[in-house]
C-alpha cells in the first residue's frame, strides 16, 4: 500500500516540477513557442527523464563495496550495464568516424548517413564474424577440453578461488568458460546461419517455382505451406525433434534439428519469394527470356533471383534472428545443439544456477548472463541494421 | 445473408478444416517413429510376447487410419489417451485394478495455469503497449520515441530466457520482491497465485509489448497522411485528440490483428518462460514429455497449442472484419 502512495506522491511532485519548469521556460525565453505550446504531459516527460538521469548518475557513484568489504551487487551490475552501453556507443561512434574517412566514396557516403544504432549493429556483426572464423586461434583452450578442476570462480583471483588460466572460470565438468563462449560464436552463429541459408534455398526455390509455373503446382505448394504455418513453429519443431531423437542422437540430432528448422522456416521464405516472384514474372524481360526458349532453371536463377535480392536480403536478416533465437531456445531446453559442441543456449541452461549467488558474487552471476547476452547482442545488432536498411529503402521519414 | 456473417462462417469453416489437417499432420509425424511405441517403452531387450501385449493394450495393432480416427474421436470428447510415462501396463502385469493417469488428467490443471499466466500477461501488456504506441506516434521522432524504439528493438531481439534471468537477477535475487520459482498449487489464493505468476508474466510482457507497441505506432503513423487527419489538424484539434479520436479507430483493424498475433505468440513463448520459472503449465509438461518421449502427451499438447494458435488467428481475422465499417454497413 505504501508503495502505491509513494509512487502517487512522486507523480504529483514530478507534475509540479514540470509545471514550474514550463513556467520558468516561458518567462526566461520570452514565451518562445517551444515552451508556450508545451502540454503539461510533455513537461512531465522531460522532468521524469531528467529525474531518472540524475538518479542514474547518483546511483552509479554509490560505493560498490561496503565498509566491511562486502560487494554491493546491484550497484556493481548497474555500473557494468552503464559501462557496457557507453563503451558500445563510443565504439560505434569511432567505427562510424573511421568509416566516414576511409574507403571509397560510396562507402563513405553510406557511413555519413548511418545512424549510430546501425553503425553499432554493423560493428557487432563484424566482431562476431571475426570471432566465429578465428575461434580456434583466439580461444585459450579447446571447447571440449576438460580440466581437472570444475567450478573455478571467474575473476582469476587465486585468493577467491579463481585461476588466472581461466579468466571466466570453468563450468560444472571443468571446461574453460571463456573458450566455450568464443567457440559458441562459431557453433551457435554458424549453425543458425547454415539453417537460414538452407531455409532460403528451399523456400526461395519453391517460391519462385510456384510463381513461375502457377497452376496446380502453385496450389499444392501454397496449401502445404498454409498447413505448416498453422502450427506454431517452436511447438512443431519440438514435435519433430522428438521423432528425430528416436532415430539419431548427438551430432546427428543437431543436423536433424537444422533440417527441421530450415524446413519449417522455409514456409515463411516461400510466402515472400512467391509474392515477390509473382510481381517479377509479369515483366517484359521474363517474357523475352521465355520467347528466347530459356529453361526453368535459367528463368529462376538468372532472371528472377537477381531482381528479388533486395527484399530477400532484408528478410534474410530477420529470418536469421528468428532462427538464431529458435535454436538458442531449443538448446536452452536441452533439445537443440547437442554437447560436446559449445553453444550459448546450453551454457545458459548449465550455468543458470549461478544467478542465485548474485548478491555476494556478482562476477559469478554474470557468467550465464554473458552467454545469454551474447545471443541478445547479435540479434539486437542484426535488427538495428535491418531496421536502418528498411527505413532507407522505404524512405519513411514521418 | 449479411455479407459479414457469410465471411465469418467461411472463416470458421476454414479454421476447422485447418485444424483437421493439422491433426493429421501431427499424427503422421508421430507415426514416422521407427518401430513403434511398444518397443520404445520396453527397450531393446523386450520379448516379442511383451511387445505384443503392450501393442494390444495400446491399440497399436490396428492400421494407422483406424488409430487416427479413434484418436480424433477421443480428442473431440476430451479423451486424449493414456500417458506412457505414468501408465502401468495393467494387462501386461496381469493386475487390472491399477489406476492410470490419462493425458487429459495431466493436462487439465496445467492448461488452466497456462491460461492464467497468459491472461495476466495480456492484462498487463495490451493496455501498456497500446498506450505506449499512441504516445510514440504522438511524439514521433522525439527523444521519447527514439528511446522507445531502441528499447523495444532490444527486447524483441533478446531471447526470452535472457529477459527472464535479468528480471530474476534484479527483482528476485538482488531485491527480493518477487519469488523466482513459481510453484503453484491447486488450492492457492488468488493474491498469492498472482504474486507467484507476476515474474513470468512480466517477462512475457516485455517480449510481446515491444512488438505490439511498434505495430500500434506504425499503424497510426500510416494514417497520419490521410486527408481526414489533415482536415482534423486544420480544424485546430489538439494532436492528442487527432490521434485518439480520428486515427486510432481507423487503425483498430491492424492493432487488433497484431494483439491477437502476439497472444498467439504467447502460446509458444510460454514454453521457455515456464521452464525458466518452473511454472507448472502446459509448456513445461510439453518439454518434459518431449525429453522422455511420452508420445501421447506430446501429441495432445501439440494439438492444444495448434488449436489455440488457429483459434487466436481466427479471432484476429473475424475481429478485423468486424472493425471494418465498410463491411458492417454494405451499400
Amino acid at each position: 500500500m505504501s508503495t502505491v502512495l509513494w509512487s502517487l506522491g512522486a507523480i504529483v511532485v514530478l507534475l509540479a516540477g514540470g509545471w514550474v519548469m514550463r513556467l520558468a521556460g516561458q518567462s526566461l525565453t520570452g514565451n518562445k513557442p517551444f515552451f508556450r505550446d508545451m502540454p503539461l504531459a510533455v513537461a512531465f516527460g522531460y522532468v521524469l527523464g531528467a529525474a531518472l538521469l540524475l538518479f542514474g548518475i547518483w546511483y552509479y557513484f554509490q560505493p560498490a563495496v561496503t565498509a566491511d568489504g562486502v560487494p554491493v551487487a546491484s550497484v556493481q551490475f548497474f555500473r557494468w550495464a552503464v559501462q557496457g552501453v557507453l563503451i558500445g556507443a563510443a565504439a560505434a561512434f569511432v567505427f562510424r568516424l573511421i568509416g566516414r574517412t576511409l574507403g571509397t566514396a560510396g562507402s563513405r557516403k553510406m557511413f555519413r548517413q548511418m545512424p549510430l544504432t546501425a553503425a553499432f549493429g554493423v560493428l557487432v556483426i563484424l566482431i562476431y564474424a571475426l570471432l566465429a572464423i578465428f575461434a580456434p586461434a583466439l580461444a585459450p583452450h579447446g571447447q571440449e577440453e576438460v580440466f581437472g578442476q570444475a567450478n573455478i570462480v571467474p575473476g582469476g583471483n587465486p585468493a577467491l578461488g579463481g585461476n588466472p588460466d581461466f579468466p571466466l572460470g570453468t563450468d560444472q565438468i571443468g571446461r574453460d568458460i571463456l573458450s566455450r563462449l568464443i567457440y559458441g560464436a562459431q557453433n551457435t552463429v554458424g549453425i543458425a546461419f547454415a539453417t537460414t541459408l538452407l531455409a532460403f534455398v528451399l523456400g526461395g526455390t519453391f517460391g519462385f517455382l510456384a510463381a513461375t509455373l502457377r497452376g496446380w503446382m502453385d496450389q499444392v505448394l501454397s496449401r502445404m505451406v498454409d498447413v505448416l504455418m498453422a502450427i506454431p513453429s517452436l511447438i512443431f519443431s519440438l514435435l519433430l525433434i522428438t521423432v528425430a531423437s528416436a532415430w539419431v542422437s548427438g551430432f546427428g540430432l543437431t543436423v536433424a534439428m537444422v533440417v527441421i528448422i530450415a524446413v519449417i522456416d522455409s514456409t515463411r521464405v516461400f510466402r515472400l519469394a512467391r509474392a515477390v516472384g509473382m510481381n517479377i514474372v509479369v515483366m517484359d524481360y521474363i517474357e523475352a527470356a521465355k520467347l528466347r526458349g530459356e529453361g526453368l532453371p535459367y528463368l529462376i536463377f538468372r532472371e528472377i533471383l537477381p531482381n528479388a535480392t533486395a527484399p530477400l536480403l532484408a528478410e534474410f536478416g530477420l529470418r536469421f534472428c528468428f532462427v538464431f533465437l529458435t535454436i538458442s531456445a531449443l538448446s536452452f531446453l536441452g533439445l537443440g545443439i547437442q554437447p560436446p559442441l559449445a553453444d550459448w543456449g546450453t551454457m545458459v541452461k548449465d550455468l543458470s544456477a549461478f544467478i542465485n549467488y548474485a548478491s555476494f558474487a556478482p562476477l559469478a552471476a554474470s557468467v550465464p548472463l554473458l552467454a545469454a547476452g551474447a545471443i541478445a547482442l547479435l540479434t539486437v545488432a542484426v535488427n538495428f541494421v535491418v531496421d536502418w536498411m528498411l527505413n532507407r529503402s522505404s524512405g519513411l521519414k514521418d | 445473408m449479411n455479407p459479414v456473417i457469410k465471411i465469418i462462417l467461411q472463416r470458421l469453416a476454414l479454421g476447422l478444416l485447418t485444424l483437421f489437417i493439422v491433426s493429421i499432420v501431427i499424427f503422421a509425424a508421430v507415426n514416422m517413429l521407427p518401430g513403434d511405441f511398444a518397443e520404445a517403452i520396453l527397450g531393446q531387450g523386450a520379448t516379442p510376447e511383451a511387445v505384443a501385449a503392450i501393442r494390444r493394450d495400446l491399440g497399436l495393432d490396428q492400421d494407422p487410419v483406424t488409430r487416427y480416427l479413434q484418436w480424433l474421436a477421443g480428442a473431440l470428447q476430451g479423451d486424449l489417451g493414456n500417458s506412457f510415462a505414468q501408465a502401468n501396463f495393467a494387462s501386461f502385469v496381469g493386475d487390472d485394478s491399477g489406476v492410470r493417469t490419462t493425458v487429459a488428467q495431466q493436462i487439465a490443471p496445467r492448461f488452466a495455469n497456462t491460461m492464467f499466466l497468459a491472461g495476466v500477461t495480456a492484462a498487463i501488456a495490451v493496455p501498456f503497449a497500446v498506450t505506449l504506441g499512441v504516445l510514440a506516434a504522438l511524439y514521433r521522432n522525439s527523444v521519447f520515441d527514439k528511446v522507445a524504439n531502441i528499447s523495444t528493438l532490444t527486447s524483441i531481439s533478446s531471447p526470452e530466457f535472457f529477459l527472464a534471468y535479468v528480471l530474476i537477477l534484479f527483482l528476485a535475487v538482488l531485491n527480493p520482491l518477487l519469488p523466482s520459482l513459481s510453484n503453484i498449487y491447486a488450492d492457492m489464493g488468488f493474491a498469492e497465485r498472482l504474486q507467484k505468476t507476476l515474474l513470468p508474466a512480466l517477462t512475457l510482457t516485455l517480449v510481446v509489448t515491444a512488438h505490439m507497441m511498434r505495430m500500434t505506432r506504425a499503424a497510426i503513423i500510416n494514417l497520419l497522411a490521410s486527408p481526414y487527419i489533415e482536415m482534423a489538424r486544420l480544424k485546430g484539434i489538439k494532436p492528442m485528440r487527432v490521434i485518439v479520436h480520428h486515427a486510432l479507430p481507423n487503425a483498430l483493424a491492424p492493432i487488433i490483428n497484431v494483439i491477437a498475433l502476439n497472444l498467439a505468440y504467447l502460446i509458444t513463448g510460454v514454453v521457455v518462460v515456464e521452464v525458466v520459472f518452473v511454472y507448472p503449465g502446459i509448456g513445461q509438461l510439453f518439454v518434459d514429455s518431449v525429453k522422455i518421449r511420452d508420445i501421447p502427451v506430446v501429441q495432445a499438447c501439440c494439438l492444444i497449442f495448434a488449436a489455440a494458435y488457429i483459434l487466436l488467428n481466427l479471432t484476429a481475422d473475424i475481429l478485423s472484419i468486424l472493425s471494418n465499417p465498410r463491411l458492417r454497413h454494405p451499400k
